[in-house]
């Protein structure tokens, strides 16, 4: 029995979301008024009570949420949050004081996670150990909006219509990182892993130590790609090739081969739309009129890296 | 084979850039009817990883009226204010510091950091608040690449020094695959390993940002009539 579980900050997150979606509905302005309240209103009701649903009806209410995004019935309005001279003027006035907040999430959440584990209520813990750190997370928001709106001296309203703004600059890329954990958990399921850790063992000579180390960390990223993360593919590609073939074949270091190969993954990361809460959320979250700039950005950055890992990898891992 | 028809599904999706959501759903139901699920099962079981995964948008759903209210009362003209003061801020440079502190951060396991948090509100306004200074304005094409190297720095710190001084996500998932796998490997190996490419990612951050630099100053040294000059974005 704990007091303080993370049901508590998903019903808050979706009292915010029905919040936004309320707001959305009494603008007549709006120019995709209740297609974009819908879909509001429905992700509060998948995130908020997700829990207590059936999971076939959260199902189907994530198979109406994504026809709403695919029949385009969902937008923002147009126009930024407020004119240039305003917006100078009121800087001006609070000056550094507005940072603050934004430094205070991370220090609750920092704090709490290293202290929460430990405070007890009588018998009971406050919050379950697995759970600390998001916990801590969560009450670092709320420690952060709750100086803000002191800060600005605005109210709850004000806070929601402006978190509003942002959620529908992101739109549907704000339920693709939960979709694409979805699909990684469906592929599991359906073995997709060990398929292609039996395509690149049947198609390369691995048995060369130097083909084995490329088709390990290219095998790494390959997958990483395809499914937009490297701890789903590390223990695929890790059974599948790395250890038959760098471990056990040519007595490779398993240290010096797990952590380059997860290295070698996250490369794949900076380069697939398939970890969109990295590479396509930003894009949106930044106004990027190109969803792929980032990923675009990033291709250079991996592809360095990953040569470098790659080379590390042959020269440390053979050497004992 | 037919198992893989749900990659090949996301890979013509993406291909045709049809909305990526759409392609993840499809992806996921045609993978499971082909593993013999049928449609009922396949959408409880993706209601069901759903529910599992509410964790992934919490923090930004929690954290967007922060950031917005903030917003509302100028902070990111704040943050381009304090950056004009500091001589000798550069795009670049902004982004450079700000992906070795990442990363510092990221080494002690500790998740400071963040697109909403931190990458929007505070490292974007000064990148363009600095290049703004020192440049003269910032067209929307500077901005469009400063804002997309902000992400880059995020991830590239985010992700590359995980966890070489206190062990909490990645190295500790090797280190159970491996006691699982009947491998001992010591955690502190694990740990150590990390740090050559640690240190290499700083290097190709100084390059890459340098290179970023060097890319705004050619574009502002064009003439006035081959681009469109603003001031800095509210």
């Amino acid at each position: 029995m704990t007091l303080l579980t993370l049901d508590f900050f998903f019903v808050a997150g979706g009292c915010v979301l029905a919040a936004v979606g309320g707001l959305i509905a009494a603008d007549s302005a709006h120019p995709k008024r209740w297609g974009s309240a819908a879909f509001w209103l429905l992700l509060a009701l998948a995130i908020g009570a997700g829990k207590w649903l059936s999971p076939t009806l959260v199902g189907y209410l994530v198979l109406g949420l994504t026809a709403l995004i695919a029949t385009k019935r969902v937008g923002a309005p147009q126009g930024r949050g407020g004119d240039p001279v305003v917006l100078k003027e009121r800087a001006a006035r609070l000056g550094n004081r507005l940072i603050w907040p934004l430094f205070l999430v991370p220090a609750v959440a920092v704090v709490g996670g290293l202290t929460l584990e430990w405070v007890k209520v009588g018998d009971f813990l406050l919050v379950q150990p697995k759970q600390v750190a998001q916990v801590a997370l969560g009450l670092g928001c709320f420690a952060g909006i709750t100086l803000a709106m002191r800060t600005t001296g605005e109210g709850p309203r004000v806070a929601v219509q402006e978190g509003g703004r942002l959620l529908q600059l992101l739109g549907w890329a704000v339920l693709l990182p939960q979709m694409l954990a979805a699909l990684g958990g469906v592929m599991g399921k359906a073995g997709v892993g060990d398929e292609i850790a039996h395509l690149v063992a049947a198609v390369l000579p691995v048995q060369i130590p130097a083909v084995a180390v490329l088709a390990y960390c290219g095998g790494m990223a390959l997958f990483t790609i395809l499914l937009g993360n490297a701890f789903a593919a590390f223990p695929v590609m890790t059974l599948g090739v790395g250890l038959p073939f760098i471990v056990k074949a040519h007595g490779g270091d398993p240290a010096v081969m797990g952590t380059l190969g997860m290295l070698s993954g996250y490369c794949g990361t900076l380069v697939t739309p398939m970890a969109a809460n990295f590479n396509l959320v930003p894009a949106r979250l930044l106004e990027l009129r190109d969803d792929f700039a980032v990923i675009k950005a990033q291709v250079p950055f991996a592809a360095a890296i990953w040569v470098f890992n790659v080379v590390v990898m042959y020269v440390c891992v053979f050497r004992r | 084979m037919i198992k893989l028809i749900g990659l090949a599904v996301v890979a013509v999706g993406f291909a045709f850039r049809m909305n990526p959501l759409l392609v993840v759903v499809v992806a996921g139901l045609v993978t499971g009817l082909v593993a013999g699920l049928s449609w009922h099962e396949v959408v409880t079981m993706m209601g069901q990883f759903f529910v599992d995964n509410r964790w992934l948008t919490l923090p930004v759903i929690l954290m967007v009226p922060v950031v917005g209210l903030l917003e509302r009362h100028g902070l990111q003209e704040r943050m381009a204010t304090l950056i004009r003061r500091a001589a000798g801020a550069t795009a670049g440079r902004v982004l450079w510091i700000y992906q070795i502190l990442r990363g510092l951060t990221s080494m002690v396991g500790m998740g400071i950091g963040g697109h909403a948090s931190m990458v929007r509100p505070l490292i974007v306004p000064m990148a363009e608040g600095a290049t703004a200074t020192k440049l003269g304005g910032v067209t929307d094409q500077a901005r469009a690449q400063i804002r997309a190297h902000g992400a880059a720095a995020e991830n590239v710190g985010n992700f590359f020094s995980d966890d070489i001084v206190v062990a909490v996500g990645a190295v500790l998932l090797i280190k159970a695959f491996f006691d699982n796998a009947g491998v001992e490997v010591p955690l502190g190996e694990i740990k150590l390993w990390g740090l050559p490419t640690a240190l290499c990612v700083i290097a190709i951050g100084w390059w890459r940002y340098r290179r970023l630099d060097a890319r705004l100053a050619r574009a502002a040294a064009k003439p006035a009539t081959e681009r469109e000059v603003k001031g800095p974005k509210p």
